[in-house]
């Protein structure tokens, strides 16, 4: 143990876990314990991955048929958005940072608790709020601009986007209060010896999210905002009818969603970098250059919005820049998948769940990124563009990327979070089938985009049905992997399921050095930090490796 | 200031009431505090700075209407709104140096900084009383945004699309506004504090934070100003 936290077993029996160590509805909802506010996310984020993933059943059950079946275009159009918008607003966004985030950050550094408990408060009920709104549309006429609120459309629907278009705002303010807590909990929270070298790269990465979150949700904010008014108003900004500009909407957009896209992905990137290390016995490839990276692609995420709108009227040498820089971001996102392959060489990789869920990643990520560069490059994109190519593209980068990364991450986490194990072969099954049914899911979209399948369409042309069928067949196992996957972390919930003990998978850093589930104050004495989180006692220093 | 603060932060943090649970000392948590200030001025920042881009847009879309439109509104009232934010920038400064210096639980030093204040507050008032005057002017000519407005009807003729203007006219001063009404009620919270004697050389950063966020009300005004009212 060099990681040295002056705690010891001896203590953790008799002092209550976080969960147990207050009682009553109001200990939760008032609650400043970064912990049980991660645990409310985890709880609100997994219901809307659920709500938006039904929904998703629902959209690809209706394109089992080329016909229009069980639901009508005004109806598809309100699904496709809903999903849309609830998996990006409610789930992909807050779920790393606001679960994972709240529950390990502060345990990760060796703090008590985030910088701003009451913040941290604030942001949960926030986005609650958004929720509450985002959901309201559906009984206030729904929405159907898709989760983008392209103008003018979403200026004249007949639907409740400027409620939809709140709610969004709303949503805004807790991922920019919880990025700013973040960041100044990283910057002043660590414990004595927490160098910034000696940070897991899961705090690295949600550091780097932290700042994106700071620097681009304002904009998203004030966007957003405009769209509302523009409803209420008619101002004339980007209603070209009053003389406004469709366009600029769309480079105000995307100057945060593409970010955005980096705010939902970067904290699968911190995950993996844990799970990789952790499950094979080996010290990080490349710490630096995974660390780096990450605020090299924050930086580079800023610049490139631009890719989005190559066919939307924008001057053809601002698309071939703005392709050239989109290249750029492939270049610190492939120093990270290398480091993580490089990590895996050589080490004594386990095969648990978290382990097969990493390599997922690595699979389905690299396929997302790389399909990435078709997108980026005009001539192609231009072709590809509105096309389920574009739906397969971002499918293997968010649900592909993040949210497998995101469940991995939670079965890594889970003895940590319910002090007790999960089920390991209905989680090793669910990954088998999540595998399976999301590449049959969205490897054969890639095909359909690439002749021509347009995307948001309820109904299509006959000679897609085969690859539509496959898809929908596809999305039907990845739906039963992830309700697997659901009961075997359910089953650590038990009374009778095995006992974790602190420490489960051996590792080295800090959250790991207390007790399973933490006590209230995360740690009895503040721990001092003597190395790198990825020094395993088992690694032959000898040979002069790292550190 | 701040060797004056690292010393302060070393010699009574172990045992100041004022240090919450999760922070080891005094300088710890006010580093905290400013830094998250900070960051939160950057989005503010960054929120506005979408609006002056849209100007900057419908300024360069339309640049004859912009010109004839901005001469509806008073230069006078602007001018008059400037200076009163500026002074209370200074009124600000003072009150956050009042806190600086001021000795632990010493009313009279609780005094300075409420005097402060109100002079602040006082300011803000002046500002809102001064905007509520020219709002109801552009009501009154039917110089509104978007769909709403009506000018031509009142015999107005300024050529082009006005309403685009005023939208944004009234967006980005009423947002600016909405910040003044936050800031004010900021300041009666932070004058409460004052009240029961929680500021001192010890513990000021809760109301040098206050007068960062109005020095940056303040800033986005004086870019506000020029923009919409002296286009020529």
């Amino acid at each position: 143990m060099s990681q040295q936290p002056a705690t010891q077993d001896s203590h953790s029996s008799e002092e209550p876990n976080f969960y147990r160590a207050k009682s009553g509805l109001m200990s939760w909802l008032f609650t400043v314990d970064h912990k049980r506010l991660g645990v409310m996310y985890l709880a609100s984020v997994l219901l809307f991955f659920f709500v938006a993933g039904f929904l998703a059943i629902a959209l690809r059950t209706e394109l089992f048929t080329p016909a229009q079946d069980f639901v009508s275009a005004a109806t598809y159009n309100q699904l496709f958005t809903l999903h849309g918008a609830i998996m990006t607003f409610l789930f992909i966004i807050p779920a790393t940072p606001g679960a994972l985030g709240n529950i390990l950050l502060p345990l990760m550094l060796g703090a008590k608790d985030v910088a701003f408990p009451r913040l941290n408060l604030l942001s949960f009920w926030i986005y609650s709020v958004a929720a509450v709104m985002l959901l309201c549309t559906l009984l206030l006429g729904g929405l159907d601009t898709g989760w983008t609120f392209y103008t003018p459309y979403s200026v004249h629907t007949g639907s409740a986007a400027g409620l939809a278009a709140l709610g969004v705002f709303v949503a805004g303010f807790s991922s920019i209060l919880t990025g700013l807590n973040f960041v100044v909990t990283v910057h002043r929270m660590r414990a004595p010896g927490q160098s910034w070298d000696r940070m897991p790269l899961f705090v690295w990465a949600i550091y780097a999210t932290a700042v994106i979150q700071i620097l681009a949700t304002p904009v998203l904010a004030i966007t957003v905002l405009l769209v509302a008014v523009e409803r209420f108003l008619g101002i004339g900004i980007f209603d070209p009818a009053m003389g406004g500009d469709p366009v600029l909407f769309q480079h105000f957009f995307w100057f945060y969603s593409h970010p955005a896209v980096y705010i939902m992905i970067l904290p699968g990137f911190g995950i993996i970098s844990e799970l990789v290390t952790v499950h094979s016995r080996k010290h990080i490839f490349g710490y630096k250059a995974i660390a780096l990276s990450s605020v090299a692609i924050a930086i580079i995420s800023f610049i490139v919005w631009g890719h989005h709108l190559f066919v939307s009227g924008q001057s053809e040498l601002i698309g071939v820049i703005f392709s050239f820089l989109t290249f750029a971001v492939a270049v610190p996102t492939a120093i990270k998948v290398f480091s993580w392959v490089a990590t895996l060489y050589g080490g004594s990789i386990v095969y648990n769940t978290p382990m097969w869920y990493a390599l997922m990643f690595l699979w389905t990520f690299t396929i997302g990124g790389l399909t990435g560069l078709y997108l980026a490059t005009i001539s192609v994109d231009v072709h590809l563009h509105d096309t389920y190519f574009v739906v397969a593209h971002f499918h293997y980068v968010m649900m592909g990327g993040l949210a497998i990364s995101f469940v991995g991450g939670l079965f890594h986490w889970w003895p940590k979070i319910t002090g007790r194990f999960y089920n390991e072969a209905l989680g090793k099954l669910s990954a088998l089938l999540v595998f399976i049914g999301f590449n049959v899911t969205f490897g054969t979209q890639f095909f359909l985009g690439h002749q021509g399948m347009p995307r948001r369409y309820f109904a299509y042309l006959p000679e897609y049905t085969t690859m539509h069928q496959i898809s929908t067949i596809g999305s039907w196992i990845l739906a039963l992997g992830l309700v697997i996957a659901g009961i075997s972390l359910a089953m650590a919930l038990r009374k009778s399921a095995p006992k974790a003990g602190p420490n489960p998978w051996n590792a080295m850093s800090l959250e790991w050095q207390t007790a399973s589930p933490p006590i209230e104050h995360n740690f009895h004495d503040t721990p001092h930090v003597t190395c790198s989180p990825y020094d395993f006692p088992e690694i032959d220093k000898s040979g002069g490796g790292h550190h | 200031m701040s060797n004056a603060h690292s010393h302060a932060a070393h010699t009574t943090g172990e045992h100041n009431p004022h240090l919450a649970h999760h922070f080891d000392t005094m300088g710890q948590q006010a580093g905290a505090a400013k830094l998250g200030m900070w960051l939160f001025l950057a989005t503010e920042l960054l929120m506005f700075s979408g609006l002056f881009l849209a100007y900057f847009v419908i300024r360069g879309f339309y640049p004859d209407m912009v010109l004839g439109a901005h001469e509806y509104l008073s230069k006078t009232a602007g001018g008059i709104n400037t200076c009163v934010l500026l002074f209370s920038s200074y009124t600000m400064a003072m009150a956050v140096r009042s806190a600086q210096v001021g000795r632990p639980n010493n009313q009279e030093d609780a005094a300075r900084i409420k005097k402060y204040l109100i002079l602040t507050l006082l300011c803000a008032g002046i500002f809102l009383v001064v905007k509520y005057f020219e709002y109801s002017a552009k009501f009154e000519h039917g110089m509104l945004p978007g769909k709403f407005y009506t000018a031509h009807l009142h015999g107005y003729d300024i050529e082009g699309l006005p309403h685009i203007f005023f939208g944004v006219y009234f967006f980005m001063t009423g947002l600016h506004g909405f910040h003044v009404v936050i800031g004010m009620a900021i300041m009666v919270w932070i004058y409460l504090r004052a009240s029961r004697g929680e500021f001192s050389e010890q513990n000021y950063a809760a109301v040098e934070n206050a007068g960062l966020y109005w020095h940056l009300v303040d800033l986005i005004w004086i870019f506000l100003f020029p923009l919409l009212y002296l286009v020529k």
